[in-house]
């Protein structure tokens, strides 16, 4: 259990100095237009449609180290490798679904520096020679976002004509074959086996999906090189990435933070604690609880904390709430979320939400079978939704061990009324 | 059961067996659906959870059990499963 | 048959083997068609799993296509009644009984394409081979409406006992199917029921804290 006294004044120095300001702007007047994005980055090159160019362009982005900010991480010049082996013409995805319903990086992202993460899906296309830029694009910041193509489109900007496609609200809508799924027919479900985007995607074209973070920080990376791009971060995961930070800190919301940074910094940059902390939820509602006491000290990366990052969500879960009540209350919601296309996935999530329940209303639970289930969903989907939900919940049952066994005598400890985790109401498309 | 798996085998046509290509029974989550025929058939490497539903053991599918892998995979209603080659590359899309 | 004449020396022997060839395919081709629902429907036992069946069915409707060329090839080759080779494909061009051999051809037709669609099946996808598999659900009346009506033994009483008990065993089979597809699966399953998707959790408190 961490205080909320921490926080000192030496503290919020180091506060300060974690606020890094790469792909985000600062924030205060709306998004940022051509003419003031133009002017804070400067132009892109004006040559790039060399395949020397694009050789470059791809050594750099895996000099760089430039992992996808999606969710899993993957090399992004490997995909590129990967799409630039086919034969057919590519198109490229630029994926702002978002349908982890905590996480806000990418409207935030594109709400801010919509002419950052749009350079970047231009240089994407021009990398890979691709015939199409498609950006799927969160409900909520559609408006805006479509000003600002237009905007390019106006100055003749970009040399791949860019289509704008709302994105469907399903928590798997944001998975990279449901994206194409979804451009390509309007059903934002995984694929399942092979062939992989890269390989086969929208109109059976090789297609190179990635997360608009990752396009903006390619954008940086064309101008300034991958040596610039490793100045901060670690070795092992240089840059900078995006965290969505709520629950009990003084002022939830999204930061641009060095990759390695300690999480107590990053606490700190939502003005710290506004409740003594029980846990850390990590990387999305498919990401992995954390007890508070260790993990505060350490460095928010994959190595620092031992999990991924996920889409660089951190929920400050506080003392006052119950860790099962909340895993109870995202294993049904994730088990409302499946896609139901496989029968490990449609049957064993809602039997593992059910028993989840049970244990966090105090009536018996089949806790042997819950924990048999949960090793047997994992990787036994089309998709690692499954997987993401084994994770969290395993996790959860470790982080929140003594209240677990509370709830297995029929006691609950927590004494909040609120529920700390947002979830949609009603049905979603 | 194994009686039945004998006739099974001598009754389908000969097929060469490759030893040299180490293979994975791998299968289409989407397609299947549950029926059961490849537990039946492979119970050394196929299980079924509470729903039915298959359990493939990861492993590189042992000579021994070549041949009727390649009879399970053909026995599924769904054509939900094959035999993938080890050499193939497995990435990840987000 | 009445038009025949049997010699004293000479029995219509290819005449005798089509027909009685004939019901042997009726009867495989009932079982082939039982085995294919109950491939679906049926619950796996140790002594016969699904996997047998479904192996069963696919050996006997290869028999059944054996049964199927001595059948016709003893028909058309029969010298006694002119068939014409051309009316094993296209239906109802015989110049003998065409609406009753044509029933057959027709028959012939369809499980053609349904056992085309199986060989190929891999290649074809499991789409199409449903589709077309389909079609054996019209091919089976018809098999029967020509046995009925080319057959010419139905006087015999359990040469009609098999035939009606054939159609017995494929209407049980059918309404099986049909109530299985209402029932939404007809897969049995150890399911643990799921809940309705929303629930209220409730926030009182149990006990302590």
């Amino acid at each position: 259990m961490v205080s909320g006294r921490l926080l000192s004044d030496s503290a919020k120095s180091c506060a300060e100095a974690a606020d890094v300001r790469r792909i985000l702007t600062d924030g205060g007047a709306g998004p940022e237009g051509l003419a003031a994005h133009l002017e804070r980055h400067g132009a892109l090159a004006s040559n790039r449609s060399s395949s020397a160019w694009r050789v470059a362009m791809v050594r750099e982005t895996e000099r760089a180290g430039l992992l996808g900010r999606g969710g899993a991480a993957f090399p992004t010049g490997e995909k590129m490798r990967a799409v630039l082996s086919e034969t057919r013409q590519p198109v490229v995805i630029g994926n702002a679904t978002e349908g982890e319903p905590a996480s806000m990086k990418d409207r935030v992202l594109l709400a801010q520096a919509p002419h950052l993460v749009l350079d970047g899906a231009t240089i994407a296309a021009d990398i890979v020679m691709a015939c199409e830029v498609i950006m799927v694009v969160h409900r909520d910041v559609r408006p805006m976002f479509d000003y600002a193509v237009d905007e390019r489109l106006q100055m003749g900007v970009d040399r791949v004509p860019i289509r704008v496609v709302t994105a469907s609200e399903r928590f798997v809508a944001g998975e990279a074959s449901a994206a194409v799924n979804w451009v390509d027919r309007g059903r934002p479900v995984p694929l399942g086996k092979p062939p992989r985007m890269s390989e086969r995607g929208v109109g059976g074209r090789p297609t190179l999906v990635q997360n608009v973070e990752t396009l903006a920080h390619l954008a940086l990376l064309c101008r300034h090189g991958s040596r610039w791009y490793r100045q901060i971060g670690t070795p092992e995961e240089p840059g900078s990435m995006l965290v969505t930070l709520i629950g009990s800190v003084a002022r939830p919301g999204v930061h641009e933070v060095a990759i390695g940074t300690p999480v107590s910094d990053i606490l700190a940059l939502g003005g710290g604690l506004s409740a003594p902390l029980q846990a850390l939820l990590v990387g999305g509602y498919f990401g992995s609880w954390l007890p508070s006491d260790t993990t505060i000290a350490l460095p928010f990366s994959a190595l620092g904390l031992g999990v991924g990052l996920g889409a660089g969500l951190i929920v400050a879960f506080p003392a006052g709430a119950c860790g099962v009540t909340e895993s109870a209350r995202l294993a049904r919601y994730l088990a409302s979320q499946s896609a139901g296309q496989c029968g490990p996935c449609k049957f064993g999530l809602p039997a593992i939400a059910q028993e989840l329940e049970a244990l966090a209303e105090g009536r018996p639970a089949r806790m042997a079978d819950l924990h048999r289930w949960l090793a047997e969903i994992d990787g036994r989907g089309a998709c690692s939704h499954p997987d993401g939900v084994a994770r969290q919940i395993v996790s959860a049952l470790e982080v929140f061990h003594d209240e677990v066994v509370q709830h297995e005598e029929g006691w609950c400890t927590a004494s909040g009324k609120d529920f700390v985790l947002p979830l949609p109401t009603g049905k979603s498309r | 059961m194994y009686g039945l798996r004998e006739g099974l085998r001598t009754s389908t046509p000969n097929r060469e067996v490759s030893m040299s290509n180490p293979v994975r029974l791998r299968v289409d989550r989407i397609a299947c659906d549950g029926r059961g025929l490849c537990a039946e058939l492979l119970p050394e490497l196929v299980k079924l959870d509470d729903w039915g539903y298959p359990i493939i053991a990861e492993c590189i599918v042992p000579a021994s059990l070549e041949e009727l892998a390649r009879d399970t995979v053909d026995i599924c209603p769904k054509l939900a499963l094959w035999l993938e080659k080890m050499n193939a590359e497995l990435t990840i899309d987000r | 048959m009445s038009g025949v004449a049997a010699t004293s020396s000479h029995l219509p022997w290819m005449w005798l083997v089509s027909r009685g060839s004939g019901l042997v395919l009726l009867l495989l081709f009932t079982a082939v068609f039982v085995l294919g629902i109950s491939t679906r429907l049926g619950s796996s036992s140790k002594s016969m799993p699904r996997f047998a069946v479904a192996e069963l069915h696919r050996t006997l409707a290869l028999f059944a296509v054996a049964m199927l060329i001595l059948h016709v090839a003893t028909a058309i080759l029969d010298p006694y009644v002119s068939i014409g080779w051309w009316a094993t494909i296209l239906p109802f061009t015989s110049h003998y009984r065409p609406l009753a051999l044509g029933l057959g051809t027709l028959a012939v037709d369809l499980g053609a394409a349904v056992l085309l669609t199986s060989l190929a099946r891999r290649r074809l996808g499991h789409r199409l081979w449903r589709v077309v598999h389909w079609l054996a659900y019209l091919a089976w009346p018809l098999a029967f409406m020509h046995s009925v009506s080319a057959g010419g033994d139905m006087g015999i009483w359990w040469v009609a006992a098999l035939v009606w008990g054939s159609a017995g065993a494929v209407a049980v089979a059918v309404g099986a199917r049909v109530l299985a597809a209402v029932r939404g699966d007809g897969v049995s399953r150890r399911s643990i029921p799921a809940p309705p998707a929303q629930r209220c959790l409730g926030t009182a408190r149990i006990g302590g804290g």
